[in-house]
Parts: structure tokens; sequence; C-alpha cells
């Protein structure tokens, strides 16, 4: 059994990771550090891009990388490398250690607290590696590219179909001896094709991601709806400038509540650069909003044992009945705030919202006239005042039915307005990422337009 | 500096570039690099952390026709390197062997001090420089709560050998300094964030005291957006300021006319050369040549001296920028564009600094030909979608002009617009050119690139702006 081989590497690698954690521990100790903390990633992979039905490259990943963070006392250095030859770890020590005589004394920096740390790691089944060849890879690429190239005539061009599989393992370890380490596998088929008419070109594009290659979608059916989303897009047309509802579609929402996220993340919050600073037990949402965050969901993309300080990642509600109970916080940022880190140092794992009971279709119909925004433009988002502006692209909906595809338009509001708003959150899931959202309907955007 | 500690000497480049051509591959190449960088960031007036990363590496390229194998290592011996080469070679049959070329020296220019950034200033001065610069940001004004300050440097040492005799060095330096504040009034919160850098060392910015106008430049953005009303919504009249705001060219224009895009056929731009896309007062050009630039390069990520390629000239559309591989497939030169993040990332063409020219108009007669509309002076990031030619760039620092005069700040907004009308719609060009001050850094397939931009005055009739407030032309 070629996997049962792969699991005794994966072994054998953590094993050999985690002495050369120790290794660093113990070379931060005797360059003078009090505490020390480390972490390791290795990765492997092959991307194959498929273009017009022939290579266009074969790509083969091999990347590792070694961070190590020194503490003398409440003063701190960080260095990295990607050399793991004991001559490269001391050297990485070293200037970690230099760095730490000339940063300042801060109260609030340290490891985070020992009995913090994550006692047992559970297997959250992350790791499915793929034996895949380069031959393989362009079988499966060819076939999706030229599904999504015979869906419609009005395909004419491809930017090529990308079929791609790695695997790596993390460790992290630091001084208070906490040690753990976990593999991941991640594998991907994604196809983008160009659509023309005698109005121009339209791109767009389908993929499919999983930890588990059994659970990719079919390359054919990827093709297939990455041309559909391109032909669709043919002919849009501006709006008169206006306000309106609008549909936020199930693989963009999930931009919204990462803006969320990061508005009651510490380093936002005790820098003060955050609109929803002290909003904690307030109603920021609508009161059906539950918004919680399950780092251990079996085979999930952001599943994680612990977080990147060592610390027990758990479930727990960030929103319920529309009140905030709870902020994303490190350890530094906890002590900053004078609260307890919630395990999300390197960021949340899983974020999920509930569903109400309407599928997209449905939620058109809830809709009646307004936008169905597909597609996000640009990095109009102040964190700060809450200030949303972003270009889009979608269909403009009339009678719950889509009347004509749209571009060129900006879709505007105050985040905190825009979150009291929402209407009703669809049960078409995306299941692709860290963040799993349906559709989201918010009334009263301001659409900039003609 | 890279080869002789691994023990490797050039003849062993040969055979290992030799090695890949014995299967069908029409051009092979090696891309070793040893790059250094550090880190310094300050907030609530002390500096907190500092980050040192060492990072070494060599990439190993094949193609056959327009067929790319690539494969990596950051260990920079010969088994590895043999080992990726013959992953890389992979891409094509094997049975023929290709020629490699005896070296030639490739040219390449002087454009900056190969120094090594890091150690320009002593640590205990960038400290100074770092808490300077927050004491002086709190001392302009009392409503400056928070000072964000950050200093980094890099050093690049880069060696490219290829198959068509290639042999080229380069050693790159980078210094890039922040400060971003937040002021506040009457409970109401803004920020404010002003920046540069170069290919140069870290004494650019106490010359002329850089790093305070920096500071000042800073707090005096963040005191505007306390005032900021609602920015307006819909089409009207843009007057975009000089310097930065060129990332309107990066996004519109530049992006198009990458080779890669129009050899494949899949930009908005693809197939018109020598078509009319702009006015003719405008002229751009993406110039890789400039004294000590961020965006600038002796060579690029291939081999290939950098040039100034006309991008527009006097509205027509004259040229591409390319790498090898895109200029080979089209039958055209390689312009010096092809870039590439790392050793580990594949080359493709990028822009270096693009730029449009000075006009001939007075920046207050722009503006005094506006009765109303926008007058957006800095701007954050920008993005574009190459195929339909929609792009957006968000302005953080913009102004109402109201008869003539520019009045009230407003809100932050995204403006967007077509790229390959755009510029059609530019009736003003000032006569104020200038560049960005070293901040910007393009993404582009997930590859990250530090590039220039630059503009003079120039007035838009007509681009959409992403606002909340109703807009009514002569209200």
């Amino acid at each position: 059994m070629p996997e049962n081989l792969l699991t005794k590497e994966v072994t054998f690698n953590q094993d050999r990771l985690e002495a050369i954690i120790g290794d660093i521990m113990a070379e931060a100790r005797s360059q003078g550090a009090s505490a020390s903390e480390a972490a390791i990633s290795i990765e492997s992979g092959l991307s194959v891009i498929v273009r017009m039905g022939s290579v266009e490259t074969i790509e083969h990943n091999r990347d590792k990388g070694l961070g190590v963070t020194v503490y003398f006392g409440h003063r701190k250095g960080t260095a990295s490398t990607s050399d793991f030859s004991p001559a490269a770890i001391k050297q990485a020590v070293q200037a970690a250690c230099t760095i730490a005589r000339y940063t300042a004394e801060d109260d609030c920096a340290g490891l985070a607290d020992a009995n913090m740390m994550a006692m047992n790691i559970p297997d959250l089944d992350l790791c499915y590696p793929w034996q895949l060849d380069a031959e393989t890879a362009i079988t499966l690429a060819e076939e999706c590219e030229a599904h999504a190239r015979a869906t419609d005539q009005r395909i004419t061009n491809s930017e090529g179909a990308t079929v791609a599989s790695h695997q790596g393992f993390r460790v992290y370890g630091n001084s208070h001896g906490f040690c753990g380490g976990y593999a991941t596998t991640r594998h991907s088929v994604s196809c983008a094709v160009i659509a023309q008419d005698d109005n121009g070109m339209q791109r767009d594009y389908w993929y499919s991601v999983a930890r588990d290659r059994n659970e990719l979608e079919s390359p054919a059916a990827i093709g297939r709806r990455a041309a559909q989303r391109s032909v669709k897009r043919l002919g849009g047309r501006r709006l008169v400038t206006q306000q309106a509802p609008v549909i936020f579609a199930a693989d963009i929402a999930g931009s919204l509540l990462s803006h969320f996220i990061r508005a009651i993340s510490g380093g936002s919050l005790y820098r003060h650069a955050s609109f929803l600073e002290g909003q904690i037990g307030k109603q920021s949402f609508p009161g059906f909003v539950h918004i919680y965050e399950n780092p251990h969901l079996k085979k999930a993309l952001g599943s994680a044992p612990f977080d990147s300080e060592g610390v027990a990642t758990r479930e727990r509600d960030l929103v319920s009945n529309g009140i905030i109970e709870s902020y994303v916080l490190d350890s530094y940022a906890a002590r900053k705030l004078g609260m307890e880190t919630t395990g999300n140092a390197g960021g949340v794992h899983n974020l999920l919202i509930d569903a109400g009971g309407y599928n997209l279709t449905a939620l058109l119909r809830e809709m009646g006239k307004g936008l169905l925004v597909t597609e996000l433009m640009g990095m109009g988002v102040n964190t700060v005042t809450g200030d949303y502006s972003r270009g889009a692209a979608g269909y403009w909906i009339e009678h719950g039915e889509i009347a004509y595809p749209v571009e060129e338009i900006t879709i505007a509001g105050n985040l905190r307005d825009m979150f009291m708003h929402i209407q009703a959150i669809g049960n078409d899931i995306d299941l692709r990422g860290n963040i799993r959202t349906g559709s989201i309907l918010i009334d009263g955007i301001t659409i900039a337009g003609t | 500096m890279i080869l002789s500690p691994a023990g490797i000497v050039e003849g062993d480049l040969q055979d290992v570039l030799s090695h890949i051509m014995i299967h069908a591959v029409d051009d092979a190449d090696l891309y070793f690099q040893l790059s250094h960088f550090e880190s310094w960031s300050l907030e609530d007036g002390i500096v907190k952390e500092g980050v040192h990363n060492l990072e070494q590496g060599v990439g190993v390229r094949a193609i056959s026709g327009d067929k790319t194998g690539f494969a990596y290592s950051d260990e920079i011996v010969l088994p590895a390197l043999n080992q990726a080469a013959t992953a890389a070679r992979a891409i094509a049959r094997s049975g023929q062997q290709g020629i490699v070329k005896s070296w030639s020296g490739a040219g390449g220019h002087d454009l900056y001090v190969p120094q090594d950034p890091l150690v320009t200033l002593q640590d205990k001065d960038k400290i100074a420089l770092l808490e300077a610069l927050d004491a002086e940001a709190r001392r302009i004004d009392p409503r400056v709560k928070q000072v964000m300050v950050s200093l980094a440097a890099s050093q690049d040492v880069v060696l490219i050998a290829a198959s068509d005799g290639t042999l080229a060095a380069d050693i790159r330096p980078l210094v890039r300094l922040n400060v971003s504040v937040i002021a506040e009034q009457d409970g109401r919160r803004e920020q404010g964030t002003a920046g540069g850098g170069g290919r140069v060392s870290y004494q650019y910015f106490l010359e002329g005291n850089r790093g305070t106008d920096y500071a000042h430049e800073a707090v005096r953005q963040a005191l505007v957006n306390l005032e900021a009303v609602n920015a307006p919504a819909g089409t009207m009249k843009v007057v975009l300021g000089p310097g930065w705001p060129g990332v309107l060219l990066h996004e519109a224009i530049g992006h198009g006319l990458e080779g890669d895009f129009n050899r494949k056929g899949t930009s908005a731009f693809s197939g018109r050369i020598g078509q009319k896309v702009a006015t003719d007062l405008c002229t751009v050009v993406d110039d890789g040549t400039l004294a000590d630039r961020r965006g600038s390069l002796n060579v690029d990520d291939e081999g290939v001296p950098t040039q100034c390629t006309v991008l527009i000239e006097n509205g027509i559309l004259r040229g591409y920028m390319q790498d090898k591989l895109s200029a080979r497939l089209m039958g055209m030169k390689p312009t010096g564009n092809g870039r590439r993040e790392s050793y580990a990332h594949l080359p493709m063409p990028r822009m270096t600094n693009t730029y449009m020219l000075a006009g001939e108009s007075d920046p207050g007669e722009i503006i005094s030909a506006v009765d109303h509309g926008l007058y957006a002076v800095n701007f954050g990031g920008g993005q574009v979608d190459i195929t339909s030619g929609k792009f957006v760039f968000s302005a953080s620092e913009a102004y109402l002009i109201e008869n003539g005069k520019v009045t009230r700040p407003v809100r932050g907004a995204t403006l967007i617009g077509n790229g390959p009308d755009v510029l059609t719609r530019v009736t003003m060009v000032g006569n104020d050119l200038e560049l960005d001050t070293g901040v910007g850094t393009c993404g582009k397939e997930g590859q990250s690139v530090p590039v220039g931009v630059g503009q003079p005055t120039l007035l838009v009739e007509g681009l959409t702006v992403g606002g909340t407030s109703p807009f009514s032309q002569g209200a």
C-alpha cells in the first residue's frame, strides 16, 4: 500500500522535525534566551497547467522554512531561514538574539501561557496523500479544459486548467516543552476560460479543492461550470447609480466575514484601529445571525488542532443572536486587552455562519429586484472606519430572476450598516475555504454606475 | 558569491544546462538567488519587533516550444541542481542534444550601488530613527493617537545562466520606510499612511529629513480624512494628482500590455498595436533603467538588460512588455521585463517603473477646468480584469471640485473604469510629472515584485466613483 508507506514517511519526517525544534530550543537557551519558540514547515507538490489542449507548465514544488522567536525577558527577536543545517540554525538563532538586544521591553511579549497549550492533539484527518504523477495530472487537466471548451462555441480561448497536489508538515514547539505537528494535504483542480461575442471577451473560472482527492468535483464538471460562468457574463451592461439590495454570491460572500474577522481581531482592537472596537456584547448583526468557529472539523480546509502559539483551538461562538460574543485573539493581543487568548494566533480556523431556509434561487426571489454580485475587485475596505467601496460585476435581478449581466460598477456602504442590514443567508454554502457561508442578501447598498 | 561556498564553478553550469538539453528543449536557464531581509517595527512608542530572514536557492527551467518544465531547490549544491534539472527537462522527450552556447556578456546597467543595505545603519540607529519618527508624528498634532513605523531592507544577489549564452549577475539592494498614524477627533478615527524607499541604503531616509517628511505626510492625511464627507457616487470628471495616482496606468494599461496575455490573446489589448487607445496627449512608458528606483533592475531575472519601452506614444499603442518566452513565440525582442518573485517562481512579463510623460497644462488650470468632479491625490491598491479590461483603484485621499475649486475632502472610494478606453477620455495632461516615492508592490499569479509608477496631473472626463452620496452635476 503506497499510502501506508507515506504515512511512515510522515512519522519519520515529523520525528526529525521535532528533533530540529529541540536543537533550536537548546541553541536559544545556550545563547541566553529566557524563552523561545520555533515553527518548521515543509511542503512538496506538483502543479500542471494544460492550455488550449497542450501542456503549458509542469512545476515541481519543494519548499521548507524555519522560523524562531527568542525572548530575553520581555524583549523579542525573530529570524527565519530555509536552510536546516546546524550552522544555519545557529546563525538564525544568533540573528534573533541580536535583534532582541535592540527591541524594547514589552510587558505583553512572550509565549502563550503554558496552561493554554494543546494537551492532546486530535487527528483531524487532514492528510490524504495522492501519488499524482505528471502524466495523470496532465490527463485530468486536459479532460477539464476540453469539457470547458466544448461546452459552448462562444468559448474561444483559455487560460488553462490546473491540477495541483501538495503535501506538507507543520511542526511547532516552544520552551514550555510543547511540541506538536501534523501533516496536511491539499489537492485542487481549476479551470479559467474566455468567452467571446460581438461585445467583447469575458473570463471566469471554477475550481474544486479538498484534503482528499476523492472529494474533488470531477474535472468535467469543473470545466463545464467555468465555461458556463464565462458565457453568462457576455454582454455585461452598466447600471444607473442607485441604492438597491445586493446578494453577495456564496463564493465571494466569505470576504464580508473576513472583514468582520479583521475588525474583531486583537491587532485591530488594541491599536484602536477597528470600527467594531468596544462592540463586544452589543448587537452588530440582526438577531438571526450566528457566526462560530469550528477548528476540529474532520478533513476541513481550515482545521487545526492548535494555533501558531501551540494554544489548543476550540469550537466557540463569535456572534450569537446578532451579538458579538468574543474577539479573535492571540496571546499578545489578549494581554494588551486584559483578556485571554482565544487560540487564534495565525487566524480563525473554519469560520461558519448559520444558513436560513433559502437556496440561491429562493434568495433571488426574496430580493425580487436588485443586484447579484459574483465578483468583487480591489481593496476598498477601511477597517478603521468600516467604509466599504469595491468594484463589482454580476447580474441585475428583476422579478427574482437574472435580467442581464452587469459590470464596471462599484458597490459601497459602511460595514457597520451593511452587517445590520443583512436580510437573509442562503443555504448554498461554499465549502471550499476557511470561511463557509451561503449567499448573503443585504439591503440598501449604493451602486455607482452611469 | 553564490556559487563558491557550494564549490560550484562556471563550468558546472554548462554541464547542468547540457544535461537538460539532452531532451528536445529549446531553452534552459538556472537562476541562483541568495537573499537576506530584515524589518523593524514600532508601535505604542516602542520598537516591538525585529525580523531577519535568510534564503537561498536555485530555480531550473526548461522550455520546449510553449511548454515549460520547472523545478527548484533550496540547496545550492550540484546533486540538488542535477535533480532539479532532471525534473525540469521531463517537459520534453529525450534524444536530441541541444547546444549550450558559450557565455556572452549580457551587458546590463549600473543603476544602483551593489551594497548590503542592512549594514548601512547601525541597529541602534535604526531604533533611534523609528523612535524619532514616532515622537515627531505625535508632536505635530495631539489628535494623533497611534503611530506605527516600519523599516525594512533586503539584499538580493542573483546569478542567471542560460543555454542561449546568458551569464549575468546582479546585486539588488532595496529599502523601505513606512509611517502610519491614526488620528482621533470627537470619537471619529481616521488613518494616514506615507512612506518610500528604493534601491539605496538606509542613509536615504536621513538625507534631507525624508523620514520626517513621511511622518508629516501621514499625519496630514489622517487629519484631512477627519474632515471628510461621504464620497460622491456616479460617473464624473476626475482629476488625478501626480505621482502615485499613476497606479491608474499600472492597472488600466500596464497589465494588459504584458506579453504573455497578448501572446495568448486573453488581453483586452490583444492585437491592437498601432491602434489609437488614448488621446494624443498620452505617452506612457515602462522604464527599468531609472537610477535607484524601486522598480529598476540592471538586468531582469532572465539576464536581459532592462530598457525604456514605449507602450503608448501620442495615443497610439506601440509595444508590449516581454520576457524571453513570449518574445520568441511572438517574433519580438525581449524588453527586459522577465521577472520572478524568487528562485521558487517562474519568470513572466512584469512591469518595472510605468509612467506617463509630462504634458503642457498647469495643474491649477486643470482643476479650474472642472465645474464639478473629484480630485484624487492618494490611492491604496488597484486590480484589473485583463480580459474584460475593467480595472479599479481605491482613493485614500480625495476632494470635491466645485466650480473649478478644490473644496471639501471626501471619504475613501474605489474608482472603476475600462482600460482600453479610459485614456481616450484624458483631455488635459499636467506639466508636473512625478514618480511615486517607492512604495509599490505588484501581484500577478501569486507572485509579488517591487514596481514604480508615476504620472503628471491628469483630467479624465468620465470615471465611475464608488462613493455613497448622490452626485448631481451643478448641484
